[in-house]
């Protein structure tokens, strides 16, 4: 198990073996969320309150749910690249906060142009629309922080102990609408029981979910590819992959 | 089943055209660009290594 | 596992400890002032400060909104179930502003107990229904309040 540990932190290995998938997950991505989006836009019924203004939902949700996982992802990797000294692991860390940061960006956008007609308001400062700018911030920072230092080794851990410290923020993200009173509701879909929607309506969301998650697993090995690319320009094996296209 | 009467409706939304539509608009532009940007960033890196392989080997050959 | 690993990996489990007690203590610190509004029964209780900016939210009473005829003047009552506050407000109130919806309104709490909103945001809740189906359930409802109805007239 460990040889196979230290055999997924080879760059050139991992390099390799996700461009096996890449064409699968960008095939799965498209499908879905293209499926999901005529679904959510056209097919599914409007809400008996809010109309079609709710059709934002099938934006809204996924993008924070993954802005909240990756979140996730991008503190693991930071800790294991820190306690296994793994590059991979940094790599993998650098590669998801651009990413995490555009979810969370287009979570809060989604969210404010359905605020406008639902509420009343683009913004309030209620405490999950502000712990989620802080989770927007927390990307923003280590995005900074990974681009501010001349030396690797020290640039991974600083952004892993940012990200290590921020990963607090994820729970309070997902129960301030039950610890606090705020404008926004408490949420649709649960961990234990039903969701409260419809299933005409939930089916598109569910396709919409699983799409964006094929779609982030999709970003976040390209970035990497990316990553490795530009840290390993001067091994032999990068050269030669140059040179044989 | 399509819950609109007609192209125009399914535009319009009822009023939250504008709305809808921007949300989706600017999600789906945001989202493509994420997967693009990192392919065009590698095309040019190998494109880059490539250009300074081929630079270099005459010279060691001669 | 190497001691070198053991104490990054106690590090790690360090540093997230002690930002969750620290974010945790903060938080709890500050519960009061994280909650956007006071419910109606805070306010009754003299919990919230009169006569300065606070937000009041609670669910709006049926057949408790008044609108002038001449005016966007407006005027109903918000509840918790245990207290209920009245609310003027001047203004076009949110398209999904509804008796039996919740509401949170900005506004100053005056000395007689009236609270003047300055503006005045529509909470829903978390369930989304298609029209048919809602008016189905509407129907529904009204057909058992019908139905009870209709027995107690037989029982009198």
């Amino acid at each position: 198990m460990w040889q196979w540990f230290h055999k997924l932190g080879s760059p050139r290995w991992f390099y390799h073996l996700s461009s096996k998938f890449l064409p699968w997950l960008a095939l799965a991505s498209v499908v879905l969320i293209v499926t999901g989006v005529v679904w959510g836009l056209a097919f599914a019924p409007q809400d008996a309150r809010q109309g079609n203004s709710f059709r934002i939902i099938y934006i809204h949700v996924p993008a924070s749910f993954l802005a909240l996982a990756g979140y996730y992802v991008m503190a693991a990797a930071g800790a294991v690249g820190m306690i296994w000294k793994i590059k991979l692991a940094d790599m993998v860390m650098v590669a998801a906060a651009p990413l995490g940061a555009a979810l969370t960006f287009i979570a809060l956008f989604t969210g404010a142009i359905w605020g406008k007609p639902t509420w009343g308001t683009y913004w309030i400062w209620d405490a999950r629309i502000t712990s989620m700018l802080v989770l927007l911030f927390l990307y923003i920072g280590i995005i900074a922080l990974s681009r501010s230092f001349s030396t690797r080794e020290t640039s991974a851990r600083a952004c892993a102990i940012l990200a290590l410290v921020g990963t607090v923020n994820i729970p309070i993200i997902y129960k301030s609408v039950d610890w606090w009173y705020t404008l926004h509701q408490p949420a649709t879909i649960k961990l234990t029981g039903a969701p409260s929607m419809h299933p005409d309506m939930f089916k598109p969301l569910l396709v919409m979910i699983l799409g964006f998650y094929c779609f982030y697993a999709l970003v976040l090995l390209l970035n990497t590819r990316t990553e490795i690319l530009q840290r390993e320009r001067r091994t032999t094996w990068v050269k030669e992959l140059a040179a044989g296209k | 089943m399509f819950q609109f009467d007609s192209f125009d409706a399914f535009l319009a939304m009822a009023g939250h055209g504008p709305y809808v539509w921007a949300a989706y608009g600017v999600s789906l532009t945001i989202m493509a660009w994420l997967a693009l940007s990192p392919l065009r960033r590698q095309r040019a890196l190998l494109g880059e290594l490539r250009r300074r392989l081929q630079t270099q080997r005459p010279r060691g050959e001669s | 596992m190497k001691p070198a690993r053991k104490q990054r990996l106690l590090v790690v489990v360090f540093i997230v400890v002690i930002a969750s007690l620290v974010v945790g203590l903060l938080s709890y610190a500050l519960r009061e002032n994280i909650n956007l509004f006071y419910t109606p029964s805070q306010v009754a209780a003299g919990q919230a400060p009169g006569n300065t900016q606070i937000r009041v939210g609670g669910m709006v009473v049926v057949d408790s909104l008044e609108r002038a005829s001449d005016s966007l003047d407006s005027s109903f009552l918000v509840s918790d179930g245990a207290a209920t506050l009245r609310i003027h407000y001047s203004g076009i109130l949110p398209d999904l502003f509804a008796e039996d919806e919740a509401a949170v309104a900005t506004g100053t709490l005056g000395d007689d107990g009236v609270f003047v909103a300055q503006q005045v945001l529509a909470k829903h809740d978390e369930e989304y229904t298609p029209p048919e189906v809602a008016d189905a359930m509407q129907q529904a409802i009204d057909n058992k309040a019908k139905a009870s109805t209709a027995a107690k007239g037989a029982y009198e």
